[in-house]
């Protein structure tokens, strides 16, 4: 593990606590976002139906979006954090893969998808492939 | 199991949310760890880093990464759209090696491999699960999730 040294070092558990923020926030942010777009419906329809003005509109008229933009707004200045106290070698591949993994559980448990086998080996292999590539 | 019909317009929005995602990313590092050490004590220095040129070179990558996301999920599950953008990854990790000839060691190449696996995976199967309309109805089994065909 790896630390740039720009300042103190964090010790083990400050970069635990920095990771686990962003991805908690992350996750919830982009399963609350995911609701607010599934509960509009496909935007390039209304986009096709009302313009781009209306697609907009459909957006930014629904509260869970904006609760969902809060969460992503915290994921990124906890990422801000993060990064600089902690590589990005280390940031982009733990946070990355810890939360496609933290969304496929809370896919499942709150928005019902069908994760299935397939999705289930597709979120532990790009998982792994991406702490292999990133670290 | 049938094979989801994604249009151009589609899969160009999915590439989008793939390359976008990393290259904000690297924009937002290189713009961090040139600033000074910034603490909890002192939260308004993370808004000042947002006027930064890197930083905001990131931000502009990264709100062409969310316009795109936010239409991908509005046609697509989130545990679909996810492994998109993490194949963005294996887009810049080969842009680094054959475009500024990096030198990609055999356990990037490896994360690489992994990466595309998983992401055929996830497209050979279907891009949406179809909800039952009302709340009460049981949880949709594997056999009722449809592919959304346009």
């Amino acid at each position: 593990m790896t630390y740039h040294f720009t300042g103190a070092q964090p010790g083990l558990w400050s970069a635990v606590a920095m990771i686990a923020a962003v991805v908690l926030a992350s996750t919830a942010g982009e399963v609350l976002t995911a609701a607010a777009m599934k509960s509009i419906g496909d935007l390039d329809e209304i986009r096709a139906h009302s313009g781009l003005g209306g697609a907009v509109r459909a957006v930014l008229t629904c509260p869970l979006f904006f609760l969902g933009v809060f969460f992503l707004a915290l994921a990124f200045f906890a990422l801000l954090l993060a990064l600089n106290h902690l590589d990005l070698s280390l940031v982009a591949p733990a946070s990355a893969s810890l939360t496609l993994v933290t969304n496929a559980i809370a896919g499942k448990i709150f928005l019902k998808e069908n994760v299935d086998r397939r999705r289930w080996a597709a979120a532990v292999l790009v998982c792994v492939g991406v702490y292999l590539l990133a670290h | 199991m049938p094979h989801p019909t994604l249009s151009p317009r589609q899969y160009l929005i999915l590439a989008l949310v793939a390359l976008c995602a990393p290259l904000g990313d690297t924009c937002l590092s290189r713009g961090m760890t040139a600033m000074p050490s910034i603490g909890l004590a002192h939260p308004l220095a993370l808004v000042a880093a947002v006027f930064t040129p890197w930083i905001g070179a990131g931000i502009a990558l990264l709100i062409g990464f969310f316009s795109s996301y936010l239409t991908a999920l509005s046609w697509a599950d989130l545990t679909f759209v996810l492994p998109a953008t993490a194949f963005g990854n294996v887009i810049v990790a080969l842009l680094a090696r054959f475009w500024l000839k990096e030198p990609i060691s055999l356990e990037r190449w490896a994360g690489i491999v992994l990466i595309t696996l998983g992401v055929s995976f996830v497209a050979q199967g279907p891009s949406r699960t179809e909800q039952p309309v009302p709340a009460t109805e049981p949880a949709p089994s594997q056999e009722s999730a449809k592919v959304r065909a346009r």
